[in-house]
């Protein structure tokens, strides 16, 4: 099934200092400014950030989805060992949806509202690959099976509307697994859920990632349900990863100051009963008039002269990056 | 003892499909069956004490906004009645009932679709206390007084809603809902669309005129974290029932109902780390025709032949706290 068998110790993925930038009549957007980071075989890492940090872009910027006016003009992104901004789109074309998949917060921007489900499933597996009409359809009946659908027979021939909202993203997960891909993008899938249908979708992609190896980038805001979830995390701010690491070096020892800011926010255990949560003050700079220097600058508790020429990637551990010029000591945050 | 400022008892809201003549005629000679009902809200009955923030919780689908909006009185009842101080709402002459009314407000949960876009910022908040004559002093001096309350720089009151970015909406909802000075606020999902750091900052916001006005609040919400943060009770909802009702403290240490229990184990949380997520099994049932007995007993690990037969009433497990459960009559 798989045409292209990944090197051993070669990750998955590994984009290096991407570029992704929105030309404008009113300016340069850069919404993904100079990101780098590696996800490995069966690994899940969560990308971080609010609205406009760039996290959903960078996601657009692998799969090759970035439409004009906006372009992915720098930056190399190593699917397998081959540099997918090189590719032509015919061969993006053979990737996207075959080895390559994408999981979106509205699965209806996936599903085809007027079609059958077994249409549209059929159709994908047909995409990719020289398969009986009967074949595909049991192909995925098997996928929707996989995600727990119940009766996936009857189910194949209803339409998108006759599902849930959490059933619906399921058949949207179903049908990003049917080429069973090595890299899935998951763009804040469960943030419209409840949580007891967002823990059955996350079970599933556990699942996906243990059993099949397939790679996972869980793009979200929920710091929450990437400790749950991820190996590794990658925070975005303004079109900038500023910090990352393993999940447990970064949640317990966050030490860039709008990590920091971001986990004080939560609600949580500790801050029950706690009348004041820690905000971070003021808002997300825009991507136009981005403050020159460090972009958190003007929100940030330890800014100072020198914040003003922009920081660059500094690795104060093995496998942790961090870019800052003050960031707090390495100390136990519980 | 003090009084609640607002106390509900057997309240329930159905919805049905409104029937034309013909088809009413139909149902009365028998020749056609009544339109389906969906029972949003069932015979629910709770006291909010002045000062107290009060959580509702549940899934989708639940009730839970059905029964917020019965408390700001934007839906008519079909069931039971609403106390405002003691006093039945129903009763109250229509001056002390515009009152009343006003003194309950609401604040939504899509900033985007709860302001009018053709609005000023300034007629929006200025609105509603000029029309009922609550303004004192001037009137733009009231309208600038009530932004910097919530925040808002005065500055932008002649700007239009869509002017705004997510957070900043919110606030001009809450400085609306503010402006003619309730006791009581519905929140609906206030904080669900915001981003982590502007949630934060939004309910802050709350506290801090809670403290300020003495406000009761009413916290609908889905996310279970917000609620454990904001809450001093949390009431949680199952298909339109209440399933339990305890302190904050209480419900997050020692939960109850099997529903409940289910609820917080799948609650992520920053400290938990590699979690198997699992869930409970199946998926919220419709209200069109919901299971027979306990409405959670199709998807109970712990379910008895009794629960498909017979409602649990809420009762009390613990001081102060209230479950439907029929594993309680077992010890």
């Amino acid at each position: 099934m798989s045409t292209v068998e990944p090197a051993v110790a070669t990750p998955t993925l590994e984009v290096r200092n991407l570029q992704t930038s929105f030309f404008l009549r009113s300016g340069l957007a850069r919404a993904v400014d100079g990101v780098s980071f590696t996800v490995g075989r069966g690994k899940v890492m969560g990308l971080v950030g609010e609205s406009g940090s760039g996290k959903s872009i960078t996601g657009f910027s692998i799969i090759g989805l970035v439409d004009p006016p906006g372009r992915v003009h720098g930056g190399e992104i190593l699917f397998n060992g081959r540099d997918l901004t090189k590719l032509s789109e015919t061969e993006m074309r053979r990737l996207r949806g075959n080895r390559i998949a994408m999981i979106l917060q509205d699965p209806m921007m996936t599903l085809n509202p007027v079609l059958r489900i077994d249409t549209q499933m059929i159709e994908t597996v047909q995409a990719h690959d020289r398969v009986s009409k009967s074949d595909a359809r049991s192909r995925a009946r098997d996928a929707l099976g996989m995600v727990g659908i119940p009766s996936p027979e009857e189910r194949l021939s209803s339409y998108p509307h006759q599902f849930s909202g959490g059933m619906r993203q399921r058949v949207a997960i179903a049908i990003a697994m049917l080429h069973r891909p090595d890299l899935i993008i998951a763009d804040e899938p469960t943030t419209a859920l409840d949580v007891t249908i967002q823990s059955q979708i996350l079970a599933e992609v556990q699942k996906l990632a243990r059993e099949f190896g397939t790679a996972v980038i869980w793009i979200t805001h929920d710091l929450s349900v990437v400790a749950g979830l991820a190996d590794d995390v990658a925070v975005m701010y303004a079109g900038r990863i500023v910090e990352s690491g393993t999940v447990d070096d970064v949640l317990d020892r966050p030490r860039h100051p709008y990590t920091r800011g971001l986990i004080g926010s939560i609600p949580s255990r500790i801050t029950q009963g706690e009348r004041r949560l820690h905000q971070i003050p003021g808002m997300a700079p825009s991507l136009l008039a981005l403050p020159k220097g460090c972009a958190f600058r003007a929100r940030c508790p330890r800014a100072a002269a020198v914040c003003e020429t922009p920081p660059e990637i500094s690795v104060p551990a093995p496998g942790r990056t961090l870019r800052c010029f003050r960031p707090y000591d390495v100390e136990l945050v519980s | 003892m003090t009084e609640p400022v607002i106390e509900l008892d057997g309240v329930s809201k159905r919805f049905s499909r409104k029937q034309d003549v013909f088809g009413l005629l139909a149902t009365r000679m028998g020749l056609a069956k009544r339109p389906p009902e969906v029972r949003a809200v069932e015979d629910v009955s709770l006291r909010i004490m002045p000062g107290e923030v009060v959580g509702l919780v549940g899934e989708s689908g639940c009730g839970k906004s059905t029964l917020g909006r019965l408390v700001a009185g934007i839906l008519p009842m079909s069931d039971g009645r609403v106390l405002h101080r003691g006093r039945d709402m129903s009763t109250l002459s229509a001056k002390e009932r515009k009152r009343a009314t006003l003194s309950v407000q609401m604040i939504f949960q899509d900033p985007y679709a709860s302001l009018n876009p053709r609005m000023r910022v300034a007629d929006i908040v200025g609105e509603a206390p000029r029309v009922h004559g609550m303004v004192e002093g001037g009137y733009q001096d009231y309208v600038a007084g009530q932004l910097r309350q919530a925040g808002l720089d005065p500055a932008y009151k002649e700007r239009y809603p869509h002017q705004f970015s997510g957070g900043q909406r919110q606030r001009i909802g809450i400085a609306r809902a503010l402006a003619v000075r309730p006791d009581f606020i519905v929140c609906d999902e206030a904080v669900a669309s915001l981003d982590v750091s502007i949630q934060a900052q939004i309910l802050n916001l709350f506290m801090d005129l809670r403290d300020r006005f003495n406000l009761t609040y009413l916290f609908v919400s889905h996310n279970l974290a917000v609620v454990q943060h904001i809450s001093d009770r949390v009431v949680i909802m199952y298909l339109g029932r209440v399933v339990e009702e305890a302190a904050v403290a209480d419900i997050f240490k020692r939960p109850n109902h099997p529903y409940t229990q289910a609820l917080l184990s799948e609650l992520p949380r920053i400290d938990v780390r590699r979690k198997a997520f699992s869930a409970i099994k199946g998926e919220l049932p419709t209200p069109l025709s919901p299971p027979s007995g306990c409405h959670f007993h199709p998807r109970c690990p712990f379910a008895m032949p009794r629960c498909s037969l017979e409602r649990p009433r809420l009762r009390e497990v613990a001081p102060g706290q209230r479950s439907a459960c029929h594993l309680n009559d077992l010890n």
